[in-house]
């Protein structure tokens, strides 16, 4: 039984048919498919697919309620502004940018490297990171499948085999190098990467999960080449060429005969035995209201982040987190990212800013992570450097110099003058987890269906506020080398306002680690003391990094779905003792 | 491939007092079972995949509604009280068992071709499916057409009962390939111009409309036929659903799906050969015989590049290119030269997904622009793309479209 | 090009009397609080009551204070209000001024810019100003040509008039 079509369901529902197992797959949104919902006539829609957002969640069907602190009275998410949760098949898979990054050797173990190289006591009391349970060498390999499935374009630097230049020297080593080439670049991140190597910066192509050329993963399925449209973050892909599951795994898996899918069904609740220590299959609502009881031997819950918690929640699996007291483990350390950026408005350029992609462009990594030292800076942390034009749809993409009117003739005039010589550099950062942002369900409102809202306590960290104004200190250097008329920085600062859009990287909540007192599930995703479900996807990350989270919800499935067969199957129990 | 399991039990069952003449050795069943793919039984016998063979696919001729009937051996409803005898009959005369005529949607003036033994083993395979209880009316023709004695007459114009010939002087081969193209494999009934009263027309493999779909000209025309494809480009067609030119979709989408992406490779290459190789037509129109493109300051070639720019490059390349195993090449593709552009247009206007194989699960699909595009429009991408890279074929119309459209909306 | 003339006003209409009107993807379950402003738009109005209470209430206001219906103003008078709708200088009644004034300037903003197939932007004019090709999928050929002027022509969803035979 898998819950949720999207990256990881996919993958883990593949990994277990090939196993020999019966596997049923629910899904509470429709069954997506390139040529009928993402026709190359129609998905170029800025305001069907950006701003009605199509492709999302209804937030009629489920959304979040939000407060930054305990204080206040959590309010519903009426539209969703900071991020954009997906439906259907491929989930937000289809309608993401692209960007596949690893995370870092260091992340898996990063409350142990913090000590080791700052002092014991140098992690301040309002950041409750911790070490995942698992090491760079276990997550390599599923890295590595994860790429391979996606077709993911991009340029190596740390191979076994020797190092190379024109990748970004901060990775990991890795076996291979990605399976197609880096993309082309548009004129912006050319000359961001250009001025960075100037200064002494290494840039590198940004990994990205839009294929550079045609690609058939090792699944048999085929894949082609990005065009660079322009109409891809927040929209489907029409010709093939973004990975998703629907593109990568769901072609392949469909026509097996021991795998069913089931969609418009909204999964209500796991069901545990008695005592609680297993998990004996779901409870879910179709599109016509009926109630049905699905029993399984196994029961993976792979929605979005989102999701997975409040069915957690909802399903009594674990203690709920409270913050008050530190304890419980479910809702705990829930994070996000801080998403920094300096936008530069030049006289003479012309950067055709319609021609992008959501992973196209170039991209540092000497102010991310652990990559500089923090000796004395008084934050931890850092972010992802790069220039990735996304294109420019004009109902959301016009910039203009701050002071201009928003209507009107001078309006106008700006809006024109502007239009294609503005560029932005972005600087996508970690956020810490903090004992005070949590996830719990929300007392009053409640779904169509009659469910509590899941509720978020989030607000950005002293840690994160001033990560945010240091790494985009060290952008506006090198915005300033590349001499706009004019610049404009905007460090994230607080309190977090749930309206525009940030990013939709939503992880914790039921995390990875290797004390029950302190995380959810183990290292194969596992849930403690209820051995035979297992929860998957970035509600595992203890923490989130300077980096998009797909490349490791994506390995964080294989790595599910290899401990299963290879381990769980053989011996079906905890696969770690507590 | 799910087939084998559990014969023995259901022959017992089903089938014990009428099977003495069917063999029970593995090696027959199981050769059996491979003709019956080679001969693609269940696209007209399998209309639920729940019940393999039993019958109840619809097929629409000029003269009405035909059903095909249950094969499987249910003594009711199926063949189960037939000897070999009357499935021999039906395959090599069509005359049915008690002597009733057959219409030629079943291909008895290609299965006549089959050996004796290659009958015997497909009989022995059909004694093993399960039966099922399945009772089809198969005539629901009009009258006069459902008069099974005009078949007599049709049958004394339009088949010869003959048997497969091995030509000494080819090689063994592209006999081989001779005998399944002619015979079990039957691409004539699609692939042949219908005369009118429904047999085989002047042109043998030069393509006619099937559903309309066109069923293109397989002969080796290099511009209009297949000469331009080489054997490997063929089998892979055949075996994956395939190649840089096309993908299976439409009637041919079920062929492949059902039937030859599971022929032996020697098969595969069998059927090509001798496809390339002439099949046995006197005479096939050479390169030389390829019309001029329309000029490219045609009006219609004009505003039908300005769309393919805009609408169709984004898969199909601006160079018409196309992507190997996403996206047909259009460029020097014989597929479009074909005189009727009824396929073309039909995937234009309602979209075509290609078919899935195991070798090929991806199935990507051509999104319908009929909403999207006049009938004008329509007509000028695709005259533009018949007129361009290589290829030429006359002009398609706007009223071309119009009648595609309308027969669409019937179905 | 005027937002008007360039079909603002129909696009609004349209928007309204379709599934936007009545915010049928949102959630719109009370209790309806406020909260703080980074919780968001937490009115229980749908557009289409938004618009008939707002506009209601702003030609009242035009009326009271400036003796006309706001459609009859001057130019210099509508643009004046409009400034003091922006500038939260004027209380309408009934309607949370400061959302309705977000409202109007989003949506005409949507209808000029959107594609042309929904009633606005016509003849793709916003798209030609800024130079945006619009429903274009392909910049595989363009992608590094750098700084420079493409000269691509906007296409819409609905195409474009040289996609027809000319003459």
């Amino acid at each position: 039984m898998v819950v949720g079509l999207g990256w990881a369901g996919a993958i883990i529902a593949n990994g277990l048919v090939d196993a020999g197992l019966s596997v049923v797959g629910v899904e509470r949104g429709p069954w997506r498919d390139t040529a009928k919902d993402f026709n190359i006539a129609s998905v170029t829609d800025e305001l069907r697919y950006s701003q009605r957002q199509e492709l999302m969640l209804r937030t009629a069907q489920n959304t979040i309620t939000m407060r930054n602190n305990p204080s206040q009275t959590a309010l519903p998410m009426r539209k969703w502004g900071s991020f954009h949760p997906g439906n259907g098949t491929g989930g937000a898979g289809n309608h993401w940018a692209g960007i596949t990054f690893r995370f870092q050797p260091e992340e898996f173990h990063l409350r142990s490297h913090l000590e080791e190289r700052y002092g014991a006591d140098s992690i301040p009391d309002e950041l409750s990171l911790q070490d995942w349970g698992t090491d760079w060498n276990e997550m390599e390999p599923h890295y590595d499948a994860f790429e391979k499935i996606a077709g993911t374009s991009g340029r190596a630097a740390n191979l076994i085999s020797g190092r190379q230049a024109g990748g970004n020297p901060f990775e990991g080593v890795r076996a291979n190098d990605y399976p197609t080439p880096p993309l082309k670049q548009p004129y912006s991140p050319t000359l961001f990467a250009d001025t960075a190597r100037e200064m002494g910066y290494k840039p590198f192509p940004v990994p990205s999960s839009l294929v550079s050329q045609t690609y058939t993963n090792p699944l048999g399925v085929t894949m082609g080449p990005c065009t660079f449209c322009g109409f891809c973050t927040n929209y489907g892909c029409a010709n093939y060429s973004k990975a998703s599951a629907i593109t990568t795994v769901l072609p392949a898996l469909i026509r097996k005969d021991n795998f069913e899918a089931r969609t418009h069904c909204e999964v209500l609740r796991v069901t545990t035995d008695s005592d609680g220590r297993r998990a004996t299959g779901i409870v879910y609502v179709d599109s016509a209201g009926r109630q049905w009881e699905q029993p399984a031997e196994i029961v993976v819950v792979a929605a979005f982040t989102f999701e997975n918690v409040r069915l957690m929640l909802m399903s009594g699996i674990g203690e709920a987190y409270d913050p008050a007291t530190r304890r419980g483990t479910t809702g705990r350390n829930y994070a996000y990212q801080t998403a920094n950026s300096v936008q530069l408005f030049f006289d003479d350029k012309n950067f055709n800013p319609f021609i992008g992609a959501g992973a196209v462009g170039m991209g540092i990594d000497e102010f991310n992570n652990d990559n500089f030292d923090h000796s004395g800076l008084g934050f931890f942390g850092g972010g992802s450097t790069r220039v990735t034009p996304i294109g420019a749809a004009p109902i959301q993409a016009r910039p203009t110099p701050p002071g201009t009117p928003r209507w009107g003739s001078q309006w106008k005039r700006a809006t024109v003058d502007n239009y294609a010589s503005t560029m932005s550099i972005g600087c996508e950062a970690s956020n810490y987890s903090s004992p005070n942002n949590y996830l719990s369900l929300d007392p009053t409102y409640r779904d169509r269906l009659g469910r509590p809202l899941l509720r978020i306590t989030f607000d950005f960290t002293d840690n994160d506020l001033k990560m945010a104004q240091y790494v985009t200190g060290k952008v506006v250097e090198i915005a300033k080398r590349m001499n706009p008329r004019q610049m404009i920085p905007s460090p994230r600062t607080g309190p977090w306002d749930g309206r525009p859009y940030q990013s939709s990287h939503v992880v914790g909540g039921f995390i990875m680690g290797v004390d029950p007192s302190t995380s959810s599930v183990n290292k194969y995703l596992q849930v403690w003391d209820v051995p035979n479900l297992f929860v998957v996807g970035a509600s595992a990350f203890p923490q989130n990094p300077g980096y998009n989270p797909t490349g490791t919800v994506g390995a964080l499935a294989f790595k599910a779905a290899d401990a299963i067969t290879k381990h769980y199957l053989r011996n079906p129990g905890e696969m770690i003792s507590t | 491939m799910k087939t084998l399991i559990g014969f023995t039990l259901l022959s017992l069952a089903g089938t014990a007092l009428t099977a003495q003449a069917a063999s029970t050795e593995y090696q027959d069943i199981e050769h059996g079972r491979y003709l019956s793919v080679l001969g693609d039984c269940a696209a007209c016998h399998t209309a639920n995949e729940e019940q393999p063979l039993a019958g109840g696919v619809s097929l629409e001729t000029p003269f009405g509604t035909l059903v095909a009937p249950n094969i499987t051996p249910d003594a009711e409803t199926g063949l189960g009280n037939w000897t070999f005898e009357d499935f021999k009959g039906t395959m090599t005369e069509g005359i049915g068992k008690g002597g009733y005529h057959l219409y030629p949607a079943m291909p008895y003036p290609a299965y006549t071709l089959m050996r004796d033994e290659d009958l015997r083993d497909l009989w022995a395979y059909l004694r093993t499916v399960s039966p099922v209880n399945h009772d089809v009316e198969a005539n629901q023709l009009p009258f006069p057409f459902n008069i099974r004695l005009a078949m007599m007459g049709w049958n004394w114009l339009n088949f010869d009962d003959r048997d497969f010939q091995p030509d000494p002087d080819r090689p063994d081969d592209i006999n081989r390939g001779a005998y399944l193209v002619e015979g079990l494999d039957h691409c004539g009934t699609c692939h042949t111009p219908r005369n009118f009263m429904g047999g085989d027309g002047d042109g043998k493999f030069t393509g006619a409309i099937v559903d309309d779909w066109l069923a293109p000209n397989i002969t080796p025309d290099p511009h209009k036929g297949i000469g331009g494809w080489s054997e490997d480009e063929l089998v892979e067609y055949l075996k994956t659903g395939g190649n840089r030119f096309d993908f299976a979709s439409g009637p041919m989408a079920d062929e492949v799906r059902h039937s030859s992406q599971y022929w032996t490779d020697d098969d595969l290459h069998a059927v090509a050969r001798y496809l390339l190789t002439g099949a046995g037509i006197d005479e096939t129109a050479s390169s030389a015989d390829a019309p001029e493109p329309l000029a490219q300051s045609n009006a219609q070639v004009q505003a039908g590049s300005k769309i393919y720019f805009d609408r169709c490059a984004g898969c199909h390349k601006t160079d018409g290119s196309g992507e190997n195993g996403m996206f047909p090449q259009l460029a020097e593709n014989p597929l479009i030269n074909n005189d009727n552009a009824s396929s073309l247009i039909r995937v234009v206007l309602a979209g075509s997904r290609a078919v899935d194989t195991d070798a090929k699960p991806t199935a990507p699909a051509m999104p319908a622009f009929g909403w999207d595009l006049s009938d004008d429009q329509i007509a000028n991408v695709v005259t533009f793309v018949r007129n361009s890279w290589g290829n030429a074929a006359p002009t398609v119309s706007a009223g071309d479209v119009a009648e595609m459209r309308k027969a669409l909306q019937g179905e | 090009m005027s937002g008007k003339e360039a079909g603002c006003a129909v696009f609004i209409d349209r928007q309204l009397a379709g599934p936007y009107g009545d915010f049928e993807r949102l959630y719109m379950h009370g209790p309806f609080q406020d909260g703080i402003p980074q919780q968001g738009d937490q009115s229980p109005l749908t557009p289409r009551q938004r618009y008939r209470i707002g506009l209601a209430a702003l030609n009242d206001h035009c009326r009271n204070e400036l003796g006309a219906p706001f459609a009859d103003l001057s130019e210099e008078q509508r643009d004046r209000v409009l400034s003091q709708l922006e500038a939260d200088e004027i209380k309408l009644d009934d309607i949370d001024t400061p959302l309705f004034f977000e409202a109007i300037l989003q949506n005409t903003m949507e209808g000029f810019f959107a594609d042309p197939i929904y009633g606005g932007n016509r003849d793709m004019a916003s798209w030609r100003m800024l130079g945006f090709p619009g429903a274009r999928y392909d910049y595989r050929d363009y992608i590094e040509r750098h700084n420079e002027d493409l000269g691509l022509e906007p296409v819409s969803i609905a195409g474009r008039s040289d996609w027809n035979t000319q003459g």
